[in-house]
């Protein structure tokens, strides 16, 4: 059988061969290079612009706001302009783009564009008190608010006996896919053809067919092989595919527009910073009585995804956890800093980075060992979450902690590590943990407006195509589907081939993204499979083959495609405007648990053993699902302590490798993973969501860590040597 | 841009001489980590890596000599070298990683005049000398007062590093420490190198300052005996050998106060 068992990837060989072609290796005869003229300032408005004499114009496909009819990115709202055309919004704002048949050109003129401008006040901080000229969006600059109530919270405050509060900060982080943002553009049989690096070759096509008012068969949108994406090409290629496209149409040429890391890292999309405050009542026994928590998510300069990122954000930060009353405030607001836009988590590191952080800070105060506190906490079936969707999954939460604090050793260690610290003169030892859970899929109703459509394709000569528009970025997409689809009809993987993302041949499966891909369109295809099995007389397996072949012949010319649709489960309820009912499907549940060594000589934290121990459902290909936890974990250690983004006026600073510094493999402990098992009923044999969990959970669990070795409390990451100096310092002068 | 290969020290020692503007390059390392952000219209590169008898490295009873071309890699691998020199195998292995140790030069870190300059310390440390050619005359200068401002030199345009000496001599204490972001493919923020033999201590320091520097007044309290109780007297003394300044990398503040931590660790070892 092809699930739960290691088959090579799909992609592999071509991509260890090199003949997998990405986009920038797509050669086109005569076509044009292209850049993005950017403002250089934070906000103001644009008073002129000035072209340098010494250079021939017109030899270039110069394009601006005039030359796209509708000058808006469709996402979820239309407040992006595509190209600025008066009000600069935010340092490296897209301007002007131009377009010449030689790269060497291109560079020269990018530099000998200039722009007379007028600054405005910008919006710095999310938390800075706003005077009437910082206004940019609606009355208050706020692009989504969103409450969630349980219980009397008020009445529990009120009364209570022991409150525990703390703020809690996360920053920004850069994606760093090693293939940077691409896209490509030309007409081909009456359709002008896009085709680059991306996630949702649908969205693309719905800013494209917004952009240029044109239907949607006025297009071709393709997905080239990508060399990763983590959210950074969810909605950013939109953009890049109307310009590309508005390059195109005004030289009817093909254009190709490639980003180098530095354009990449300093105009692209960043993980939201969040500020989260917990206000926290508790009994001595460390019951959680009352949570009142309110989050602050800095959307940039446009609301992109924002609302979303918010909505995922807010619904995970109460932690999974039982507590009968609680109030959330949550807000998005705007600044003048390039739009922060969907990473792994969307929202969910940051949140429970504040409640696992929040955690051992009431642990802390009642004398009570961090894991016993949530031991006593933990949702069990038939509790609730916070926006009192009931959980009866059968998952046992608190065995699955234990199990995790037995492989990582916490007791033992923590005795050992205590004796460590008093002996040693500058290294401390510490050990510290995160209990988590991510929702699988979209949020609330959002399935259901996405209406997912996968199709399976059975061809005359057997061969099965699995047609989706779920794209491959490394984490293994076409292998697991191909797995899903060759179990279900019972016959070995080289049966069956995965489409290539092009919306003139797959059906809108939706994006690929949200934890959604293997167990919503997985458990689609599964539907479709089934079709082609009982149009073609109930067999399965190599009898299946011939049947196929035998319908074919009976019916010429015809395509037999098994075509499924998403229905939601009756299970699931939600009210969008209260935020009660079923979040998610379900949820994924984990705990981690981090070793670290701090140096109080430099102040720099070694993470020295790491354990990430989660309930997924079904493990699809073991070794791809120890991939994504794996490099999630790397992921989120680079957050925690080292992927510092330095702003100025708004944007990043450090946008060179050499100075955003995500961990390279000398830097990383063993990262021993853990997978229990259950049937999940809504995806396919069981399997759940598994992308973005493994980033919620390390960075408190390191801060939990480096907490217990220095006696401290931290509320801040990243946690840089630099930070950690003066917190000590400050809080722990003397002692050091 | 335009690139010349000679083939022998005179003919590099010529070019030189007929236009100075010319930028001489042995890895090319640092070259390339910047290449995207210049416009190199006008530039002359005069690559090195032609000319053999810049390509020698050698060590007798009385020291060790490297050419303008010796690698890291070279280095790191003469047991006899890394057993005499023991610190300059240990900063040559935190230099970027392998790919980088096996291009980068000794000579060319030193002419790049970065204050990060990871082989500069320990070089400096051990007492180094520079030899500086030009067609017309040769010249040593100690390392130590090689470098006059940031990427400033006393190098005239016209002369090319040609090789370094270090005399061997016994020390009874070495040790090298650098501090960067991660444990690889780093740029020092700061870094110290610490050798004592028989006329006493020379202390080296970088990132803390417009380049490379020793810290003579530690130098001369360390030979006076003095010893530090707390960090913060290593830093009350340390504060007139350096003057470290805030980047995009790292504080001030950090670079000073972790400076005079790890010594006093060390120191108190």
């Amino acid at each position: 059988m092809a699930i739960g068992t290691d088959i090579p990837r799909v992609d592999g060989i071509d991509k260890l061969n090199g003949s997998a072609r990405y986009v920038d290796d797509l050669k086109i005869d005569g076509i044009l290079h292209a850049a993005t003229i950017r403002s250089t300032i934070q906000r103001g408005r644009i008073k002129a612009i000035h072209f340098d004499p010494s250079i021939d114009w017109s030899k270039f496909t110069i394009v601006d706001h005039r030359d796209i009819p509708n000058n808006q990115i469709r996402l979820i709202e239309l407040d992006q302009v595509a190209l600025a055309s008066d009000e600069i919004r935010h340092k490296e704002e897209p301007i002007l783009l131009i377009a010449h048949p030689c790269p060497r050109e291109i560079q020269r003129a990018r530099h000998a564009i200039t722009f007379d401008v007028e600054p405005l006040p910008a919006v710095d901080d999310p938390c800075q008190p706003l005077t009437p000229d910082h206004i940019q969006h609606g009355d208050d600059n706020v692009f989504k608010s969103i409450d969630i109530h349980k219980g009397n919270p008020d009445t529990v405050f009120a009364s209570a006996d022991r409150i525990i509060e703390g703020e809690y900060k996360t920053g920004g982080q850069e994606h760093v896919y090693l293939e940077t943002q691409g896209m490509l553009a030309y007409h081909e049989d009456g359709k002008l053809v896009v085709a680059g690096t991306m996630q949702c070759p649908y969205y693309v096509l719905d800013a494209l067919t917004h952009a240029f008012d044109k239907p949607r068969d006025a297009f071709r949108v393709v997905q080239t092989p990508t060399g990763g994406g983590f959210g950074g090409k969810e909605d950013f290629p939109s953009n890049m595919a109307v310009h590309v496209a508005a390059l195109a149409c005004k030289s009817g040429k093909p254009v190709k527009l490639i980003y180098d890391r530095q354009e990449d890292m300093a105009a692209t999309t960043k993980r939201h910073p969040s500020v989260v405050r917990h206000r926290t009542a508790v009994d001595d026994d460390g019951k959680l009585l009352a949570m009142d928590i309110n989050v602050v998510l800095d959307g940039g300069a446009y609301v992109t995804l924002s609302p979303v990122v918010l909505s995922r954000g807010v619904i995970h930060t109460a932690g999974p956890y039982h507590c009968d009353n609680i109030h959330i405030h949550g807000e998005a607001r705007l600044t003048n800093s390039p739009p922060n836009g969907a990473f792994r988590g969307f929202g969910a590191p940051q949140t429970l980075f504040a409640v696992e952080r929040h955690m051992d800070v009431i642990a802390t105060e009642l004398g009570l060992d961090p894991a016993e506190l949530r031991r006593r906490n933990m949702i069990r079936d038939g509790d609730a979450t916070a926006t009192s969707q009931p959980i009866n999954d059968g998952v046992d939460r608190v065995a699955l902690m234990d199990n995790t604090l037995d492989a990582a050793q916490y007791d033992t260690r923590s005795t050992e590590h205590a004796t460590f610290n008093k002996t040693h003169p500058y290294l401390r030892r510490g050990i510290g943990l995160a209990t988590f859970f991510h929702g699988a899929g979209f949020t609330g109703a959002g399935e259901v407006y996405l209406a997912s459509e996968a199709w399976v394709e059975a061809h005359p000569d057997g061969q099965i195509e699995v047609l989706v528009a779920n794209t491959d970025m490394g984490q293994g997409t076409t292998t697991i589907l191909t797995q899903i689809a060759a179990d279900r009809l019972d016959l070995e993987p080289r049966y069956v081939t995965l489409a290539t993302p092009d919306t003139s041949r797959v059906p809108n499966s939706g994006p690929t993204v949200a934890s959604r891909t293997a167990m919503i369109v997985g458990h689609l295809i599964e539907q479709a499979c089934d079709q082609i099995v009982e149009r073609t007389g109930g067999i399965k397996g190599r009898a299946l083959i011939e049947a196929i072949e035998a319908w074919h012949h009976a019916n010429p010319n015809t395509r037999l495609i098994g075509k499924a649709k998403y229905h939601k489960p009756d299970v699931i309820v939600w009210d969008d405007e209260k935020y009660i009912g079923h979040a998610y499907a379900c949820y994924g549940w984990a705990t981690y648990v981090a070793d670290v060594e701090v140096d109080l000589r430099t102040f720099s934290v070694r993470v020295t053993d790491f354990v990430a121990a989660q309930e997924i459902g079904r493990v699809l290909n073991p070794t791809l699902a120890r991939g994504q936890i794996q490099g999630g974990v790397v992921q989120a250690i680079g957050w925690a302590l080292t992927e510092d983004i330095v702003t100025r006026d708004g944007a990043m600073a450090n946008g060179q490798m050499t100075n955003y510094i995500i961990p390279t493999s000398g830097d990383l402990p063993p990262i021993r993973v853990i997978f229990e098992e259950s049937e999940s009923p809504f995806g396919p044999r069981g399997a759940k969501g598994i992308g973005e969990l493994p980033m919620d959970g390390p960075a408190p669990a390191i801060l939990n860590a480096i907490c217990k070795a220095l006696g401290t409390q931290l509320y801040e990451i990243p946690m840089t040597p630099e930070r950690l100096m003066l917190h000590m310092e400050e809080h722990a002068h003397g002692t050091v | 841009m335009k690139v010349l290969r000679p083939t022998s020290r005179n003919e590099a020692l010529d070019m030189l001489a007929d236009d100075p503007s010319i930028r001489p390059i042995a890895g090319g390392t640092d070259l390339m980590v910047s290449w995207h952000h210049h416009d190199k219209t006008g530039w002359t590169l005069m690559d090195l890596s032609r000319v053999d008898d810049l390509n020698t490295m050698s060590m007798d009873d009385h020291a060790l000599q490297l050419g303008a071309l010796t690698s890291y890699w070279d280095v790191i691998a003469s047991k006899d070298v890394t057993n005499a020199f023991p610190l300059l195998t240990v900063a040559a292995r935190q230099v970027g990683a392998i790919q980088i140790q096996t291009r980068g030069t000794w000579a060319g870190n030193i002419a790049n005049g970065s204050p990060a300059a990871d082989g500069v310390p320990v070089m400096m440390a051990y007492n180094a000398i520079v030899h500086l050619q030009s067609r017309t005359e040769s010249t040593d200068v100690p390392l130590d007062q090689y470098f006059t401002g940031y990427k400033q030199s006393v190098r005239k345009p016209d002369q090319l590093i040609v090789g370094i000496t270090m005399p061997r001599t016994s020390h009874d204490h070495e040790w090298f420490h650098k501090v960067g972001a991660r444990s690889a493919q780093a740029i020092t923020k700061v870094g110290v190198a610490m050798v004592k033999n028989g006329s006493g201590w020379r202390v080296v320091a970088n990132s803390v300052a417009p380049f490379v520097c020793r810290c003579k007044r530690l130098e001369s309290a360390l030979n006076d005996g003095q010893s530090f109780a707390t960090p913060a007297d290593v830093a009350d003394i340390l504060k007139h050998d350096i003057a470290p300044i805030d980047d995009i990398r790292s504080t001030a503040r950090y670079r000073q106060t972790v400076l005079a931590r790890l010594i006093h660790a060390h120191i108190n070892e």
